[in-house]
């Protein structure tokens, strides 16, 4: 399989392993549901096979043309969302720094008043009619995206008494290996709520943590119509082909 | 001081969180209009070659309660043993096989239903073959990053005794929490988060 409208040879190289004390570990008793979904026994590791290098790839046929338009996919003809209008982009790279290109980004996200259109959420704040709350993009050459949304609202959540879970936008990542598969979340500078927040705090390294934080960009920003977020993503990189040679050519 | 090796560092992985559905499985979750599908509902159609098989999923947390909030993505050779994925240099792998499915547990039994085909077997690093097999990525409230295991065949005991990951398993009890008991034409796997039959994960 060809990667679509692309002449780059495949990388075949094993992911860099991860760096699992940057990440968050599984047991966070801070953020209670992890405390009964944590394994307790250690990973098992070993180098990746082809099981693990190999992932399946979306071509950019597979995005519709409102699909990384939040503010209009779920909206009645001639409405929009209500909220801060905003404009999210970046990049996706990989850890030695090169641009992932034709990797799909999922997205999705509460409402300006942080409130998610699923039967499970029962906050009090409204459903917008006019939003549905979910995005994707298939990432350019050089591995850029965009989309266009509201800003979502903070959001009350059952764990401690108070708390509240910052504005944050979950992103979904494919890379071109099932290893490089990643979740995340995007939170917004200058949001106090950040670094009260249980499910961030999983996370010990404060670099760590900045690194899901999303830049105000007024470059981006389109004067009179919408503000601009820029966040870069990171996924594992590749080892390059220097003096392995089994049978795949690693 | 040396000089920088100049890496960036991966993005930290967060929970997908409760309503991981509104961005993966949307339909699924009562958002239409938006995608014309779920993306990885369907993994076969008539013309995939290979014996057709169903994955009858659960995940249990720490005290056996199924959860019903997880969802699941799977990704496999076809009924050759190839991957459809630009990294896959020995041949093409079957067009009517992508390879990848995703599906969110049922709201209200927790069973996750995968409709796909059985793999082939696919060479380990050394060329040796190992065992048939499908690798899972496991996501839900309260995984602080997603949890990465296999599924092995129970109607596979000679390709799992030679298999070169099952053995890298030091404690061999474990073993079985990897492999799929055969029902019919459905594989039952149950996966245990946590606990005495504790499913093992990988770090790959």
């Amino acid at each position: 399989m060809t990667e679509p409208g692309s002449n780059r040879t495949p990388e075949t190289g094993a992911f860099f392993q991860r760096d699992r004390q940057w990440h968050p570990p599984a047991f966070t008793p801070g953020y209670k549901s992890s405390v009964l979904r944590s394994p307790q026994k250690a990973l098992v590791a070993f180098d990746n096979t082809l099981s693990e290098l190999t992932g399946p790839v979306f071509g950019h046929a597979l995005v519709g043309e409102l699909d990384n338009d939040l503010i209009h996919n779920f909206a009645r003809p001639g409405e929009s969302a209500i909220g801060e209008r905003i404009i999210v982009h970046g990049r996706v790279l990989d850890e030695r720094g090169k641009g992932v290109p034709g990797v799909l980004l999922e997205f999705w996200q509460a409402n300006a008043g942080g409130r998610y259109r699923h039967k499970k959420d029962g906050y009090l704040a409204p459903l917008d009619p006019n939003f549905g709350g979910c995005g994707r993009a298939v990432t350019s050459e050089d591995g850029g995206y965009a989309f266009r949304t509201v800003r979502p609202g903070p959001y009350p959540w059952p764990n401690g008494p108070n708390d509240w879970r910052p504005a944050h936008i979950h992103f979904s990542v494919f890379g071109h290996g099932f290893a490089q598969r990643l979740i995340t979340q995007m939170y917004f500078e200058g949001d106090p709520l950040i670094w009260r927040c249980p499910i961030v705090g999983g996370i010990s390294n404060k670099a760590a943590i900045e690194a899901l934080i999303a830049a105000l960009d007024m470059q981006s920003a389109i004067p009179m119509d919408a503000l601009a977020y820029k966040f870069d993503i990171v996924l594992r990189g590749r080892r390059s082909t220097l003096f392995e040679n089994g049978p795949e050519r690693n | 001081m040396a000089q920088s090796l100049d890496r960036l560092k991966e993005s930290p992985s967060q929970t997908a969180g409760p309503y991981v559905h509104i961005g993966l499985t949307p339909n699924f979750c009562g958002i239409g209009g938006v995608y014309q599908s779920d993306l990885g509902s369907t993994m076969v159609n008539d013309q995939t070659k290979g014996e057709r098989i169903e994955l009858r999923i659960r995940v249990l947390d720490g005290t056996g309660t199924p959860l019903k909030d997880a969802l699941v993505e799977i990704w496999q050779a076809d009924a050759d043993g190839l991957y459809n994925s630009p990294s896959e240099l020995r041949g093409a792998a079957d067009p009517d096989f992508l390879g990848w499915g995703r599906q969110p547990t049922d709201m209200e039994t927790g069973v996750c239903l995968f409709r796909t085909i059985k793999p082939g077997r696919v060479p380990f690093r050394d060329g040796r073959p190992m065992a048939p097999h499908i690798s899972l990525w496991i996501v839900a409230r309260g995984i602080n990053i997603g949890l990465n295991t296999r599924l092995y065949f129970a109607d596979e005991d000679k390709a799992n005794a030679e298999d070169p990951i099952l053995a890298r398993i030091e404690h061999r009890v474990r073993v079985p929490t990897l492999i799929a008991e055969r029902q019919g034409d459905t594989y039952v796997f149950d996966i245990h988060l946590q606990g005495e039959k504790e499913t093992v994960f990988f770090d790959s």
